[in-house]
């Protein structure tokens, strides 16, 4: 720049000065609204109404009721990460490596976009529209097939109701984030291997599944953490009556003045950490997986 | 080759049979209120519906204000770290994809706990306090797009440059991020926004545990209480979403920003 | 019948035909070079003979075995490309070992045969390392090293030197010659540089639009060109315009210089034709008995040191012609009347 050199000291400063004040409203708002109450929770969850340091709060997790709402959450969040994993991987694979038509590819890409964002209140509502006790679907098995879907046993209000509500969003955040994955999956890698008469199914067990790891299992973390934390769709499909972690935490946060905040606090942090252990496995994993990447 | 494109079709068509359904679903139910015949009437009753247009309209405004607020936090940060301290991205990507790992439960909670009645900064014991929390809840549950999307967008351009450009001109800071610096990230900022839209508009857990009347705990309100009305909802819930999805699409193929860059 | 053997190949994608009526037989050992502009079809042949495309006709036979059916991953056939393509989550041993790996090849056997192979590229030490830790020419190398690990019948190369520099591209060129003459192994080399082509052969394909236009040495593809595209194609060529005065006694017009190429013709008196010459062939100053003598004058000099290039401005065109550098004798100076030969046997008779 064509600063004068006697200029420079003056004009450095309130240069330098601007720039943290660009800044700083953002750290500014993260610590407030997003550091702060979450570390609120974490500590509050070691301390008693005193403000006494105590590990009793920990110990009520284990009552047969809060385990059992976690480990519903636990399967469920895992159940659904993985499927979503799973088919988001099929469609994917099929609209990047299976020789459909372009604008198909576009179109689902598209609507992944939107169906991955229309979680929450009318999922559940779209659902119950299709799989509830009236529901299109339901009818249809009735009236066509002779099927009586509740009559084995089904529910919308139940765990796999549940997993099958969570997919309509996991699926489709699987296609958005692995669809490039698999673009960058090469040609060449493949007749390459071909070429040194590897089989299909080699070349995936060899190349291209250990290339696409860190993605996936990226993905799977980012899964897991989504459906744990989804709490509005779990509420608006059964109301209260399926247990599981966010919406006993849910029911304690409603009910502060009634029940034990600290109880609160302690499901929190068992929520914090359990998104924070996928995560960290999922780093884990991915800096051994990426030794062959700068 | 054609047995990889048979298996291709199937899967595609599973999926398409497992995404449709639901929505047609959606719609058939939200067309059924009068009996034996097909009929908007679901749509009529909720659009009549005072609570509908108070909720829905403070929704949307909410989400506005959350993605100008969004902007006015990100796009200076995001640019500074670029052109500054780009010794602080790691740091500021770490934050930002934080909303994505704490469930917003627990966000919300902390809230609660901290910005309580009997705390130094009670915002949750006034009106205007608890719209402002909710406010900055959306905000934070926003950053994972919004500072995606503009980053994206000054990634593609060359800031230092363009600064030294408009300061040679004798821009000052405010006017190079406004004119010159804004207006380049457009239609980043843009998809950040649309997105957001789309998450905001039918929040439910932030509102519905701060005790705000917003348009996600009234659907839930009409979920509990209403057959074919929360169909009704959830179509309109789905226009929007694929309105906002198809705008991102609509600007960032069409724009002439993104073509004037390539 | 040769060892690998192309017969009646053809190639349409859509309505677009790629390869048309591709014929070549490559002999057991045989160095082949498939030389042509980008897009003339050289992959596409290449990709049909590895398994990669599926021909719209024809045959493609190794040892008589008619192989145009099979499945790529049941040729054994060694395909090295330009990009190296190596895998990016293996090492430089698990890449030259993979081919013996999934052949089902034993731990020992396959250690030891990716030793040799290290040996054979000159990089022993590498052998721990990832592809993103190698230069582009090591890649190549370990791309050329994996492709020939599991002992392939035909090796195919795709303009393997082309994304690497100059001073690589050349001593790579001769590594991979040298390794070629040890092993003993049939190749096909794709190129589009003529150098790279003459130099490295026993024969050149020129390719022309899917064509095959001549098949030959790279010494009778050089001066005894078939077609103008290849005389054009390969080499610099100086091109006059000529009218056949008469074809049996081999009297053409240059202008209206009447010269005498002491050889009958093909085509019919009054038919205009182009007469090429090679740069090197075109001599300053009168040569008598078997040339071709015009008159013209210096129209252009370029000094580039031991060669020195001239234009000459003659009837019918420009000629560039090339002397060697003499201390004693300085270039002509432009505008100078000269005269230049040109043997008669060495001058081109090409269609125009
Ligand atoms: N898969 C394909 N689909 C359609 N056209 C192709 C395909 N592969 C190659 N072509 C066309 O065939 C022609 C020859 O291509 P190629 O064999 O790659 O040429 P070269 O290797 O000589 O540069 C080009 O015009 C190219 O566009
Ligand atoms: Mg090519």
């Amino acid at each position: 720049m064509n600063t004068s050199a006697l200029s420079l000291p003056a004009t450095l400063r309130p240069r330098q000065i601007i720039s943290w004040f660009g800044v700083a409203p953002f750290f500014l708002f993260a610590l407030l609204f997003l550091i702060l109450p979450t570390l609120n929770i974490v500590v509050g969850a070691f301390r008693n109404a005193q403000g006494q340091a105590t590990l009793q709060n920990l110990g009520k997790l284990f009552s047969p009721s809060i385990q059992s709402a976690f480990w519903i959450s636990i399967e469920l969040s895992l159940l659904t990460a993985v499927l979503g994993c799973l088919f988001g991987f099929l469609i994917a694979a099929a609209i990047t490596l299976g020789g459909l038509p372009r604008p198909l590819r576009n179109a689902i890409l598209t609507f992944s976009g939107v169906a991955s964002n229309f979680a929450g209140v009318p999922l559940a509502f779209a659902f119950i529209a299709t799989l509830g006790r009236l529901g299109f679907v339901t009818m249809l098995l009735r009236q066509w097939f002779g099927i009586n879907l509740y009559g084995s046993g089904f529910s919308i209000v139940s765990f796999l109701g549940l997993a099958l509500t969570y997919l309509y969003f996991q699926i489709p955040l699987m296609v958005l984030i692995i669809t490039p994955a698999l673009d960058g999956l090469r040609r060449e890698w493949r007749e390459a291997a071909e070429s040194l008469g590897a089989s299909g199914f080699q070349y995936w067990r060899l190349v291209a599944l250990p290339v696409l790891w860190p993605s996936l299992l990226g993905t799977l973390a980012l899964l897991f953490a989504n459906a744990f934390g989804a709490v509005a769709t779990a509420i608006a499909l059964t109301g209260s009556s399926l247990s599981i972690a966010p919406i006993v935490l849910f029911a304690q946060i409603r009910g502060d003045v009634l029940n034990d905040p600290h109880l609160g606090y302690a499901i929190a942090f068992a929520m914090i950490m359990l998104t924070a252990i996928a995560n960290g496995i999922y780093i884990l994993l991915r800096m051994r997986a990426e030794r062959w990447v700068k | 080759m054609t047995g990889k494109r048979f298996w291709s079709w199937l899967a595609v068509t599973f999926g398409g049979l497992y995404f449709l359904l639901p929505l047609v679903g959606m719609f058939d139910f939200s067309m059924r209120m009068q009996r034996g015949a097909y009929s908007f009437e679901a749509y009529r009753v909720v659009l009549a519906d005072p609570r509908f247009q108070q909720t829905f309209g403070y929704s949307v405004v909410l989400a506005l204000l959350t993605i100008v607020l969004g902007i006015l936090i990100v796009v200076p940060t995001a640019y500074f770290v670029r052109l500054r301290f780009p010794g602080l991205r790691p740091i500021i990507e770490f934050i930002t994809l934080l909303p994505l790992v704490i469930p917003p439960i627990v966000i919300v909670f902390g809230y609660i706990r901290i910005y309580n009645t009997s705390s130094i900064l009670p915002l949750t014991g006034s009106w205007w306090g608890t719209n402002i929390l909710l406010l900055f809840g959306y905000v934070v549950l926003s950053l994972p797009y919004m500072y995606r999307s503009v980053d994206t967008g000054l990634r593609t351009i060359d800031i230092a440059s363009l600064t030294e450009a408009a300061q040679s001109l004798g821009a000052g800071w405010a006017r190079i991020l406004t004119v010159v610096i804004l207006p380049n990230v457009f239609v980043s900022v843009l998809s950040g926004a649309f997105l957001t839209f789309a998450i905001v508009i039918g929040e439910y857990v932030f509102a519905a545990l701060l005790n705000v009347n917003s348009f996600g705990p009234y659907m839930v309100w009409m979920g509990g209480n209403r057959a074919y009305e929360p169909s009704a909802l959830a179509v309109i819930a789905f226009a929007i979403t694929w309105a906002c999805m198809g705008l991102i699409q609509l600007f960032t193929r069409f724009s002439i920003f993104s073509i004037v860059r390539r | 019948m040769a060892f690998l053997d192309i017969q009646h190949l053809e190639k349409a994608f859509g309505a677009m035909r790629v390869v048309k009526d591709f014929n070549l037989g490559v002999e057991k050992g045989e160095f082949v070079s498939f030389l042509g502009p980008s897009g003339c079809g050289k992959t596409t042949v290449l990709r049909m003979v590895a398994g990669f495309e599926t021909p719209t006709s024809g045959a493609i036979c190794i040892e008589g075995r008619n192989i145009t059916g099979l499945p790529a991953n049941r040729r054994n056939i060694g395909m090295v490309f330009q990009a190296y393509a190596l895998f990016p989550n293996l090492t430089v041993e698990e890449n030259i070992g993979f081919g013996l790996k999934v052949a089902g090849e034993g731990k020992a056997a396959t250690r030891s045969r990716v030793g040799e192979m290290l040996e054979l590229i000159g990089l022993p030490q590498l052998g721990g390392r990832y592809p993103f830790q190698l230069s582009g020419g090591q890649q190549q190398r370990v791309a050329l090293a994996r492709a020939l690990a599991p002992r392939p019948q035909v090796l195919l190369l795709d303009e393997p030197l082309s994304a690497l520099d100059a001073k690589i591209r050349i001593s790579l060129r001769e590594e991979i010659r040298r390794i070629q003459r040890d092993l003993g192994i049939t190749t096909i080399f794709v190129t589009h540089d003529q150098e790279e082509a003459l130099s490295m052969s026993d024969r050149v394909v020129v390719m022309h639009q899917g064509i095959a236009d001549q098949v030959g040495t790279p010494f009778e593809i050089y001066n005894r060109p078939t077609t103008r595209f290849v005389a054009q194609f390969v080499g610099s060529l100086n091109l006059l315009d000529a009218n056949v005065v008469d074809a049996a006694a081999g009297k053409v017009l240059l202008g209206d210089v009447p010269v005498s190429l002491n050889r009958p013709l093909l085509g019919r008196s009054g038919e205009r034709i182009s007469l090429a010459a090679r740069p090197e062939i075109v001599t300053l100053g009168r040569s008598d008995g078997d040339h071709v003598v015009l008159a013209g004058r210096i129209a252009d000099v370029h000094f580039l040191g031991s060669v020195i290039r001239i234009r000459v401005a003659v009837e019918g065109g420009l000629l560039s012609l090339d002397t060697f550098n003499q201390p004693d004798r300085p270039p002509p100076l432009l505008g100078t009347p000269v005269e230049v030969s040109v043997s008669h046997r060495d001058l081109l008779v090409l269609a125009a």
